[in-house]
């Protein structure tokens, strides 16, 4: 006498709830074999968007193809894209819906981002934390970074993943570069894998050492790009973070057309080196010196690491400004309270502002009237000099310290 | 609450019981368009010659002192809520006069907290029968479920006085918490192991009511100086051990937001304040303690540095941060309603530039003017704001009480009042079609400051003038509220309310402004 064996049910879970949680859900998921969808909901935004949430939580199901399951949710207000990605998350670790997606409503794409535009700031937004995502560009950083790497615990990737995809897409990040930062090789494969296609506009690869990883990032976002059908340019900023990279600097930097920054990442440089990171950085000072040198070499941008004292906010200038005197166009941010402290330190000052303009107007007169030669005063004014002063107040006029 | 309540549409199109609690009401007619007439309450007269000579009022205990009020079933017992979160004696009154045995009394505090939640056993006990004053955390829910048998009554600090001396509300025991106090009843909350800084809330209590039975935990010899209460007020004084958990009464330190979101709607405040030219020499502002204020004072005080300006006089709740303002120069004086913290006791009862102030002069709507509207702008907060600028401060967005009016709707009186607010939380956007419960009319509310941009009030043309061409994000209301109703994924469903009131807003005159439906 023999009972078919039931089935064992299937189960997953993903995402966040708690008293201390906003903008989160948690969903567990129970792949069943009968009886359609069952979904029950405890929310605390339930009499204004408790239907809507049952209502998409479907939506999303459908789209994955699943005919048959329970979902429990427990929400902290969490916004439509996030609801998709942590029910997609729920069920891609029950392993269901393979080759399936469902994304959340698209935002306008911003224009394609520039090769040498501005990158003063970048702000870190953890990729398992949504709530920090809606008002990152109010804070007017040049670049938003949704990180996928050391802000997200190992084993919380594949849910991550899927919401930093639905976050290029549904979240209006405003004139912001919008930057990922993938997983070491090779599992940052698999990030691009599930990214690329929401068009974010620059990829940084972390602890890079060697060329040959650049390149085969660089492939995979091509593959991916022609699969997609996309031909907007997604930029690569190569992240130097040991010894033998700082050693292979200029072969990073110079390894493809692609890479249009290099930057540092000091923590585990200094690590590396077993020496202590300072708020000064005279270990590091060398390494940034061959950054912005090896950077330079190739004709990209050399970008500096983060500062991480997030309460004080003269040290960060100093750093900045002592950045900026080194080479460096710009550096990371880890709070929004940093991004002011950062543009001011990477501007040029008033007195450079005008004298790169005197030397500006003096070439353009000196066009008009046909002569080679540009003077200011009784000085002769070299090209390179000229160079500098047109491309300085080009700069400036971008970040909008002068009209 | 089982007989049928008579609803009438009032000027603002609201729907209000024309009797609250066996009391006649006044449908909200329109700002200033009510006229009170005859004479204010008064309480008893009273002799000296019943008062003992020696100055010596003091009773053994809590209970004793009620009972020799004369303290029966029905009556109106009040309190005052500066010791905030931290108040016992409250608690201590309502729990003296269950064990008389008494019933149905009104409890009348200018404010109840989360820690007095014990009030709720006293309604089902039946010692309490109803309470009107701010009701929030588990009171709030308890009003708002309909479980009360009278109907909340929600006044403003200023409306509180005006119910007092309108004899609408007639306290017949006033039971006042004092940090210091003499035997003769004199009493001061600035000093004390308990200070709370001001007493200004239990003023009238202290002038209008039959009994006042003053309690301390610091008794000082004959005279305690300076006395903010009259021991001449006073009928009986009862000495405890404790009055209150001072941590709770004030905080130790003053908590500025660090959310980058809301510091940059505190600087949005400042920058207008600053851009709109109402930041000027001799200027006057007021600002709570809420962490957005807080931060505002922060970078106002930066930008009054910065272009030489100082004010003639700035309106607490008093925190460090104004103290800081006044030490350093800042402002001539800070007239205070109340002390949030150690810095604003201490600098109460050390400066004489810091006074106390009570709802009499700042907020009195039966006062031959008030210092409200000599104020030039306030800060307030907001639960909802909708596309006209009517404004909820009480009712969280699904119906259930959140907070009470406290001196907000006075304060609407200042020259320029704005609310800081963010545009949504928890999804839940915080710019509306119509507010669940209304607490402000949208012509007393100026600006909107949210992190996505400023919104002025269209009939306030010479705000928009004076910031036109400013750096400023103006934007229309609408403007804002279509944003943020596309990120949150559509309008929110309008919560069902009951058909049933179980509370009400009265407006700064009496009249009736809103009605707090019981939550479905």
């Amino acid at each position: 006498m023999s009972a078919a064996e039931p089935k064992s049910p299937r189960t997953s879970e993903a995402g966040h709830w708690g008293k201390d949680v906003r903008s989160d859900m948690h969903v567990a998921f129970e792949a069943r074999d009968s009886g359609g969808v069952e979904i029950s909901l405890e929310s605390r935004v339930a009499p204004y968007y408790g239907d809507a949430i049952l209502e998409q939580a479907r939506q999303v199901l459908d789209e994955l193809d699943i005919k048959h399951a329970r979902l429990t949710i427990h929400d902290e207000g969490a916004l439509p894209f996030v609801i998709a990605a942590r029910i997609e998350a729920a069920v891609r670790r029950a392993g269901m819906a393979l080759g399936k997606k469902s994304l959340p409503a698209q935002h306008t794409p911003p224009a394609p981002s520039q090769r040498d535009r501005l990158r003063r700031s970048r702000l870190y937004l953890p990729g398992s934390e949504p709530k920090y995502y809606i008002n990152a560009a109010l804070h007017s950083p040049d670049a938003v970074i949704l990180d996928l790497e050391d802000s997200v615990h190992r084993d919380e990737k594949d849910v991550a993943r899927l919401l930093v995809r639905n976050t290029l897409r549904a979240v209006d990040f405003g004139s912001c570069e919008r930057m990922v930062r993938i997983n070491q090789l090779p599992l940052g494969l698999e990030d691009l894998a599930e990214i690329v296609g929401e068009s974010p506009d620059l990829i940084l690869i972390p602890k890079v050492e060697d060329p040959q990883q650049v390149a085969e990032v660089d492939r995979m976002i091509g593959e991916m790009k022609s699969r997609h059908g996309m031909i907007r340019s997604i930029w690569i900023m190569p992240i130097l973070e040991s010894a033998l990279g700082i050693e292979n600097a200029f072969a990073v930097a110079a390894s493809s057309e692609n890479v249009v920054a290099l930057t540092i990442g000091l923590e585990d440089y200094t690590a590396d080196l077993g020496m202590a990171k300072t708020p000064q950085g005279r270990e590091s000072a060398y390494a940034r010196a061959r950054v912005v040198n090896a950077a330079r070499a190739a004709g990209i941008q050399a970008i500096d690491s983060v500062f991480s004292d997030v309460a004080d906010m003269e040290a960060l200038r100093h750093w900045g400004e002592a950045s900026r005197a080194m080479g460096f166009e710009g550096m990371g941010c880890i709070h929004p309270g940093q991004v002011r402290v950062v543009h001011e330190a990477f501007a040029p000052s008033a007195a450079e502002i005008e004298k790169a303009q005197k030397i500006v107007a003096a070439f353009e007169d000196a066009q008009q009237k046909g002569l080679a030669v540009v003077s200011l005063g009784s000085k002769m004014i070299d090209p390179p000099v000229v160079q500098r002063a047109l491309k300085l107040v080009d700069r400036a006029k971008a970040m909008g310290v002068i009209q | 609450m089982s007989e049928r309540v008579e609803l009438a549409h009032n000027a603002v199109g609201r729907r209000v019981p024309t009797m609250v609690n066996g009391r006649p009401q006044i449908p909200f007619l329109g700002v200033g368009k009510y006229q009170p007439r005859g004479r204010k309450a008064a309480p008893p007269i009273r002799s000296s010659k019943d008062y003992p000579d020696s100055g010596d009022k003091r009773l053994p205990d809590l209970e004793t002192a009620l009972r020799k009020c004369g303290l029966r079933d029905g009556m109106v017992i009040s309190n005052h809520h500066h010791l905030r979160d931290g108040d016992r004696v409250a608690l201590m009154a309502l729990e003296a006069a269950a064990k008389i045995g008494v019933k149905d009394l009104l409890w009348f505090p200018s404010a109840s907290f989360p820690s007095q939640k014990g009030a709720i056993e006293l309604m089902e006990k039946k010692v309490i029968h109803h309470i009107e004053g701010s009701m929030n955390g588990p009171l709030g829910d308890y009003c708002t479920q309909g479980k009360m048998r009278g109907m909340g009554v929600l006044r403003s600090h200023g409306g509180r006085w005006q119910a007092i001396q309108d004899g609408e509300v007639h306290i017949d025991i006033a039971v006042i918490a004092a940090p210091t106090a003499d035997f003769f009843g004199n009493a001061d909350g600035s000093h004390g192991k308990s200070a709370c800084g001001s007493l200004g809330f239990a003023l009238a209590d202290s002038t209008y009511a039959d009994h006042v039975i003053v309690v301390t935990d610091n008794l000082v010899p004959f005279p305690c100086v300076p006395w903010q209460i009259q021991g001449n007020n006073v009928d009986y004084v009862v000495e405890v051990e404790s009055i209150g958990d001072p941590s709770k009464i004030v905080s130790g330190t003053t908590q500025i937001t660090r959310s980058p979101d809301r510091l940059r709607i505190a600087e949005f405040v400042a920058r207008f304040l600053r851009e709109s030219g109402i930041m000027k020499n001799g200027f006057s502002f007021q600002a709570g303690a809420g962490g957005i204020a807080l931060a505002f004072v922060q970078y106002l005080k930066q930008m009054m540095k910065e272009d030489g300006v100082k004010a003639r006089f700035v309106r607490g709740g008093s925190t460090k941060v104004l103290v800081e303002l006044l030490q350093e120069g800042l402002t001539d004086y800070i007239l205070d309603g109340q002390t949030f913290d150690l810095d604003g006791v201490r600098s109460m009862a050390n400066d004489p530039r810091h006074v106390a102030t009570s709802p009499f002069t700042s907020y009195n709507y039966h006062g031959k003017g008030n210092f409200a509207s000599l104020v030039d702008a306030v800060v307030l907060g907001a639960t909802e704001v909708d596309t006209n600028f009517n404004a909820n401060v009480v009712t969280h967005s699904d119906g259930r009480l959140l907070h009470g009016i406290g001196g907000w709707q006075n304060c609407l009186f200042s020259g320029c009042s704005i609310l800081a607010v963010p545009s949504f939380r928890d999804r839940i956007p915080v710019i509306v079609d119509e507010v669940t419960t209304l607490t402000g009319p949208a012509e007393m509310i100026d600006v909107i400051v949210t992190e996505r941009g400023i919104a002025i009030n269209p009939r306030r043309t010479d705000l928009l003038d004076a910031v036109k061409g400013s750096k400023l994000p103006i934007r229309p209301i609408q403007d804002i509220k279509t944003e943020v109703e596309k990120i949150c994924g559509g309008r929110p469903a309008r919560p069902k309310l009951g058909d049933r009131p179980c509370a009400v807003v009265k407006w700064v005159d009496g009249t009736v402004l809103d009605t707090v439906w019981q939550v479905a």
